[in-house]
């Protein structure tokens, strides 16, 4: 007996995108993807790595967010901040979360920032760059500190320091002039509170505080925020006016008295 | 005595396009194929130019290159060009263009030499000037593809401003076209932010600084660049000087994964 099975085809179902392109040339208004916007910044440091992110969520030219959080937790010893497309920096981050948590109680070891790069970079590129996650990844695990960029189509990168997003020059225009090898902890925590505000100040799509994330062997230091770069000014102003304000020229007390109540319902105009 | 029709205006050289009576239907009879179309796309380009005020004066830097594409063609061209002895023009975009408004800046001058009257354009009138020419050109859909930057030095006052192909025109303590508005012109504005009256050797090291990084960073730079400091003492074209990369942290590079 032959029975034709469809057996599940991995990968990414492309038939919506032919209905969506008809839509598109119908005329329907399409909701704009939340982006990150963003600066995201990573360095590796004497100890360990430093990452940063800025906290602004943008939809088209509005701030949907002002204070997000964009560096995302992959493991005990891992962290991955993401830029593009906000759900798919955060459903991403937390697939290979679950999948890297797994693992670890399968081995019994440390996870190691190379092999959230591995889960990443190969789910990312079954997904041919639909999946819009740009992320900066790094840790450290028992071979050492490890910083990684990883695009949406899945190529990767293996850098001393990096930055990802809209505000990825600026950031990176920092970090060309300041970076050193092996720097201090309060000086590296500096140069990347300097690059993202870097970011936040010459970039639109970035904006409002700088988190960084502390990551040594031993342990992690999330510093959310780090600086509250945009504080929102305090209203000075009193609208209440104080009594008397309006000079009351005369006073009349006129009292009303119930004398009968009666409930009466009523019918609605259209039958 | 008339004077000749011959004012250093962009009318120099007219852009007279076909006959009218090409694109008119009622005279052909059918429609023209195609709009008609003037400047297509840039040539030979000049990356970033970066321009800085200090205490005293004025400092504006460009690397030397002129671009074919991605052919680094012309390895040794001047893009600072000196207007008179209080401004200096500074382009990037089409090389070209940028050399044609060098010519109209030397025929106004000329111009205004023949004259003999003692006048001399401030560098605010040569700004507020090639405004009008850029503006006037993008309004008649032929734009000069160049966004310059005019810097200079009048009555101890510096003076730095911005035109662009579109018209847009402004004035900013620091300034950067191209690539450096988005590499450089973060690190100005924060050095110019914690020190506004830096002196002019600090004011060279930040933008020999901001080149560098730009060398690091932009596919379509040079290490070799040309500076201009104006200041009351009038105007000093120096280079080219030469930018040497760090690598020391190539060693630290090692795969991709």
């Amino acid at each position: 007996m032959e029975s034709v099975i469809e057996t599940p085809r991995g990968g990414f179902s492309f038939e919506l995108c032919k209905r969506n392109e008809a839509l598109r040339h119908a005329g329907i208004k399409f909701p704009n993807p939340v982006k990150t916007g963003t600066t995201i910044a990573g360095i590796v440091f004497k100890d360990g790595v430093i990452l940063g992110a800025d906290t602004r969520a943008t939809e088209g030219t509005v701030v949907a967010d002002k204070n997000c959080a964009k560096i995302h937790y992959i493991a005990k010893n891992i962290y991955c901040c993401g830029a593009g497309t906000a759900a798919d920096t955060e459903y991403t981050t937390e697939i290979i979360s679950s999948d890297l948590e797994l693992h670890r109680l399968s081995t019994g070891r440390k996870p190691r920032i190379a092999t959230a790069c591995r889960l990443l970079k190969q789910y990312l590129y079954r997904y041919q760059g639909e999946i819009g996650a740009y992320l900066v990844l790094g840790g450290v695990d028992s071979t050492g500190p490890h910083l990684f960029t990883i695009h949406a189509h899945g190529s990767t990168d293996k850098l001393p320091y990096v930055s990802m997003g809209s505000g990825s020059l600026a950031a990176m225009a920092v970090f060309e002039d300041g970076f050193r090898p092996n720097m201090e902890l309060e000086d590296a925590k500096k140069l990347v509170r300097n690059a993202v505000a870097g970011g936040i100040f010459n970039d639109l799509g970035s904006g409002s505080n700088i988190d960084i994330c502390v990551i040594t062997t031993e342990g992690v230091d999330y510093i959310r925020p780090y600086d509250e770069a945009n504080i929102k000014g305090v209203r000075v102003g009193d609208y209440t006016y104080p009594r008397g304000a309006t000079a009351v020229l005369e006073t009349t007390v006129r009292k009303f008295e119930v004398t009968s109540e009666t409930v009466k319902t009523v019918e609605s105009m259209e039958s | 005595r008339k004077m000749a029709a011959t004012t250093a205006t962009d009318g120099y050289y007219q852009f007279n396009g076909p006959p009218f009576s090409i694109i008119d239907p009622r005279i052909n009879g059918q429609i023209s194929t195609s709009p008609l179309t003037h400047t297509l796309r840039p040539m030979v380009t000049g990356s970033s130019v970066l321009g800085l005020t200090f205490e005293g004066g004025v400092i504006l830097a460009a690397d030397t290159l002129g671009s074919y594409g991605s052919l680094a063609r012309f390895r040794s061209i001047s893009r600072l060009y000196k207007i008179n002895d209080s401004t200096v023009a500074a382009g990037s975009g089409d090389y070209a263009d940028f050399q044609y408004i060098e010519k109209l800046f030397e025929y106004m001058n000329i111009e205004s030499d023949c004259l003999c009257d003692g006048h001399v354009y401030t560098p605010q009138s040569m700004h507020s000037w090639l405004t009008r020419v850029m503006y006037n050109r993008r309004t008649k859909i032929n734009p000069l593809w160049n966004t310059v930057i005019i810097g200079g030095y009048h009555e101890e006052k510096p003076f730095l401003g911005s035109v662009n192909s579109l018209g847009v025109a402004f004035q900013a303590p620091t300034l950067a076209t191209g690539f450096g508005s988005y590499i450089a012109q973060p690190l100005l504005r924060d050095a110019y932010e914690k020190n506004q009256n830096m002196n002019e050797a600090e004011g060279k090291e930040l933008l020999e600084k901001c080149l560098r990084i730009l060398y690091y960073r932009d596919g379509r730079s040079w290490n070799k660049y040309e500076l201009a400091v104006i200041t009351g003492s009038g105007i000093e074209i120096t280079g080219p000087h030469k930018l040497e990369g760090n690598w020391e942290v190539a060693s630290y590079v090692s795969g991709y994964d």
